[in-house]
């Protein structure tokens, strides 16, 4: 059972603050006077609706279907009608809006017509699209896709990782999860282990949470899986970030902008494995999640919550105290503060993280880096964060990149430590958002370019054809001429302009060539413009991030 | 002001990363008045009222808040380097003109707290020595001198010190080996030493070592530029006695001597002025041991420490820059 474990640099180690919301199980919500579930709740293509205003829904019905492949279907949390499809406040810190279904539940909680998948007898691709139209992606935060996931690499996949690291403080929610539902998550780990052909299966679990360890280790044994192994590692955020925790299982450290698959492994989240099991157990699409309700709030606690739930009516059964001021989706490392307290719930609120000034105060003044290093100490990723600031600060942005910016997993380790309490991740997001504005400019300009470039082509060849066209005409005319009244002088502008039209046909020719290779070279840089582009970045990061979500991803 | 995560900071300021250093000095400072009476403390106080001044009057021109940047204790460990790098019993206004110095022209004409290249103490040392030199080099010798003398040298101006004041055993042991042809072994034995390097003296550095000890165990400086500074400095010295044993002291002598201990642990190690990456740190602090033993050796001053840092500030963004450590996935990439 002893299993040599490797470091990684870095981390911190703030309050846990687990205690309070371990001690009760997993709670009910009572079911909301309204659900307001938006049809983007993941990294990728935006559902489109599947019902319309006044429709009646049943629970686990698909109300939103995958844009593309990269893309997640949506489902109804509850029976009942639909009462609008419009623009709500999105759970993400900017405010805007997004479009969303507003359920109003009938109270019934009507199931659709569920059946378990047939999965061992299902083609792998045929299996991949369930998932997608099961709404499944990964429940730590980053929600990506999981079915993109769930492919076995190139050079096939060795490990299975299984994500219940849970490293922010607060959150609890996985740990409970594992507790008390330990054999789905296993029987989850298990389909996605037959459907990456993975040869081992490792589930890493920080050693702070002894309870969740012992029930996933005593559900592997009931199950038999001798492939598969629950392993406590050393309490030390951030060990639950996708590369640490890979890093701490298998020493492998899989460099930024790569996947992991390249390098044998795949990683998934605790919740995400038991939503699988969900799925293929008892055909029930992804309607809801384990949210830790923690913070300024009388009895911390987690709940069982529909997606679409506004977060203030989950948090009021835990208690909210008077002198909160803010709710925070997330843990206090890498969470993000929201516009409204009735935002809902979505597929990445691992945490509503009640917050107040007295817990969370703000910082104290921001004064000079002294170049102490602290940071670069603390940080996972290896880097040298008051560099990175330093430039991010001069809004020197090539040398920020040149210092590995877009390795920052924006951990908030940096900040954390810092005696001259400079918001360091704060000045991160400014210099990453910059340059993805700037590098959106110049495609945008590029486009332009490229368009002007063939209009311009196109007209070129328009007025070569109506030449070649004329030309043609002419020699025609002449021929005809020439045959009628034979006058010597005119053989030659005859020769001469068939001359000339056979040019311009040459030239009618190359030019179409041209532009066809043009616009084919064009294509993939104007593909991923259109729509994934803003999410690309975002995709990776969003992958690697511990356990929030970043401020740019499209939620 | 922030409104975003991280939300949780560590209790940590510049204040207590000053304040340990500052609390790290005093084992050695001890020993310095026991050793050599009352006059340290008062260059000392000088040296940090002339800090917290200029500092103050800086700030107050440069629109900044005052209070907030003064109580980082910054100008204070400047203050305190410099009292404990000149001589104690020089003339009062020497130590506060090379306070002023240092605050002013070597701090925040650079721009203030972070941004000055130059190691600010350094920088008045290296003044002065070039100014005052025969000031610069009057150190008392242990037990001599009654505190009213020591008062009286400090407070009545430069007057004719020669005859009570002695040579650092740096300078004495140079001098002699230089002027009287004696060896290194002979002269050690003579009076100005202790046990295994200046009387006094060895005990001043061991505090400061010890006061470092302190620093690396509360992580407040990293074990790289102390190690690199003492071992090569140390590796130099036993090389040379071990070359020529009649003209070169031995390690020992060399890492109890001058500004060695107080240069390891709390001057080369200046965050703002040093190294920052851990390959940089070392190679930072193995090229002050260098030019340090050079100087000692061969030059005309009686310590390097002061040039030897100041050098290798020079170089510190390029040491920077060529030892950036691998990125997080980078080293298995290629
Ligand atoms: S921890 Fe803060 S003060 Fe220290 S080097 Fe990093 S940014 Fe500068
Ligand atoms: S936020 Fe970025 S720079 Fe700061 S510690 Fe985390 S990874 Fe490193």
């Amino acid at each position: 059972m002893l299993r040599k474990l490797f470091k990684f640099n870095g981390g911190v180690k703030p309050a846990t603050n687990k205690a309070d919301s371990t001690r009760d199980p997993i709670k009910p919500v009572p079911m909301p006077p309204q659900l307001v579930v938006p049809l983007h709740q993941h990294v990728g293509g935006t559902p489109h609706p599947l019902v319309a205003a006044g429709e009646q829904v049943l629970k686990g019905q698909r109300i939103g279907a995958a844009d593309g492949n990269v893309s997640s279907a949506v489902h109804a949390p509850t029976s009942g009608r639909v009462l609008a499809i419009e623009h709500r406040v999105m759970a993400h810190t900017s405010g805007l809006t997004t479009l969303s279904v507003v359920i109003e539940p009938d109270g019934e909680d009507r199931w659709i017509d569920a059946q378990p998948l047939p999965w061992r007898s299902m083609g792998a691709d045929e299996l991949r699209d369930e998932m997608r139209d099961a709404g499944v992606v990964g429940l730590g935060g980053a929600v990506f896709p999981s079915h993109l996931k769930l492919k076995p690499g190139k050079s096939g996949t060795d490990t299975l990782v299984i994500n219940g690291a849970e490293c922010e403080p607060f959150i609890t929610c996985d740990d409970l999860l594992m507790r008390e539902r330990a054999k789905q998550i296993v029987r989850g780990a298990e389909i996605m282990q037959h459907m990456l052909q993975a040869r081992r299966v490792l589930i890493g679990i920080e050693d702070n949470k002894p309870e969740a360890v012992a029930a996933m280790n005593q559900a592997i044994a009931a199950r038999g899986a001798s492939t598969m192994e629950a392993v406590a590692i050393p309490t030390r955020y951030p060990a639950g970030g996708a590369k640490q925790l890979i890093r701490v299982l298998t020493g492998i450290e899989v460099p930024h902008g790569h996947r992991s698959t390249d390098y044998g492994v795949q990683c998934f989240n605790t919740g995400t494995a038991y939503a699988i099991a969900d799925v293929v157990d008892r055909g029930r699409p992804l309607i809801s999640r384990i949210v830790t309700v923690a913070g300024n709030v009388e009895r911390p606690g987690n709940y069982e919550v529909l997606f679409g739930t506004p977060m203030d009516h989950v948090a009021a059964l835990a208690g909210v105290k008077a002198d909160t001021d803010r709710f925070i989706m997330g843990g206090p490392m890498m969470g993000f503060r929201m516009p409204a307290y009735d935002v809902p719930v979505v597929k990445a609120t691992n945490c509503i993280l009640v917050g107040s000034e007295a817990l969370f105060p703000a910082p104290a003044p921001e004064m000079a880096c002294i170049r102490c290093g602290e940071c670069a100490r603390a940080c996972p990723a290896d880097l040298q964060p008051f560099e990175l600031y330093w430039h991010s600060r001069a809004k020197n942005f090539g040398k920020a990149q040149e210092y590995h910016l877009f390795d920052c997993i924006e951990c908030g380790c940096c900040a954390y430590v810092c005696p001259s309490h400079i918001p360091l991740v704060d000045y991160y997001r400014f210099s990453k958002s910059e340059i993805w504005a700037r590098e959106r400019q110049k495609d945008a300009a590029d486009l332009a370019r490229e368009r002007f470039e063939l209009r311009n082509e196109r007209i070129e060849r328009e007025k070569r054809e109506k030449a070649e066209k004329l030309a043609a005409k002419t020699a025609a005319g002449r021929a005809a001429a020439t045959a009628d009244n034979a006058p010597a002088p005119s053989a030659e502008p005859a020769a001469a302009s068939s001359d000339d039209s056979k040019k311009a046909l040459i030239a009618a020719a190359m030019a179409r060539a041209k532009a066809q290779r043009e616009s084919a070279a064009a294509q993939p840089t104007l593909a991923p413009n259109n729509n994934i582009a803003p999410a690309t970045p975002t995709a990776t990061s969003a992958e690697e991030a511990p356990s929030a979500s970043s401020t740019e991803k499209p939620l | 002001m922030s409104l975003n995560s991280p939300y949780l900071r560590k209790p940590t300021s510049v204040t207590r990363v000053m304040g340990e250093v500052l609390l790290a000095l005093l084992p050695g400072i001890a020993a310095y008045v026991w050793f050599f009476g009352i006059g340290i403390l008062v260059q000392l106080a000088l040296a940090t009222v002339a800090a917290l001044l200029a500092e103050a009057a800086f700030l107050m021109l440069r629109g900044r808040p005052v209070t907030r940047s003064l109580s980082d204790l910054s100008a204070v460990v400047t203050a305190w380097l410099i009292a404990l790098a000149f001589p104690s019993i020089g003339p009062w206004w020497l130590v506060t003109a090379g306070t002023i110095f240092a605050i002013i022209v070597a701090k925040h004409l650079y721009g203030g707290l972070g941004q000055n290249p130059f190691n600010p103490a350094m920088v008045a040392y290296a003044i002065m020595i070039v100014a005052f030199p025969a000031l610069m080099s009057q150190w008392p010798g242990a037990g001599r001198l009654d505190a009213a003398t020591q008062l009286d040298l400090i407070l009545g101006g430069a007057r004719k010190i020669d005859a009570i004041t002695s040579a650092t055993p740096l300078d004495a042991l140079r001098t002699g080996l230089r002027t009287e042809g004696n060896t290194v072994a002979a002269l050690l034995q003579g009076e100005g030493f202790g046990l295994f390097a200046g009387h006094g003296w060895e005990w001043v550095a061991v505090g400061f070592l010890a006061g470092g000890a302190y620093l690396l165990a509360r992580r407040i400086i990293t074990w790289h530029i102390p190690v690199a500074f003492l071992g090569v400095l140390g590796l130099l010295s036993a090389g040379g006695a071990w070359a020529s044993p009649l003209n070169f002291p031995g390690p020992v002598f060399s890492l109890f001597s001058g500004a060695a201990m107080l240069g390891a642990f709390f001057i080369l190690t200046d965050p703002v002025s040093g190294a920052t990456t851990p390959r940089g740190k070392l190679i930072y602090a193995a090229g002050a041991a260098l030019i340090t033993w050079i100087i000692r050796q061969f030059g005309a001053f009686p310590d390097g420490v002061a040039f030897a840092t100041l050098l290798m500030n020079l170089c510190v963004p390029l040491i920077d820059m060529k030892t950036q450590p691998p990125v997080f996935g980078h080293k298995t990439k290629d």
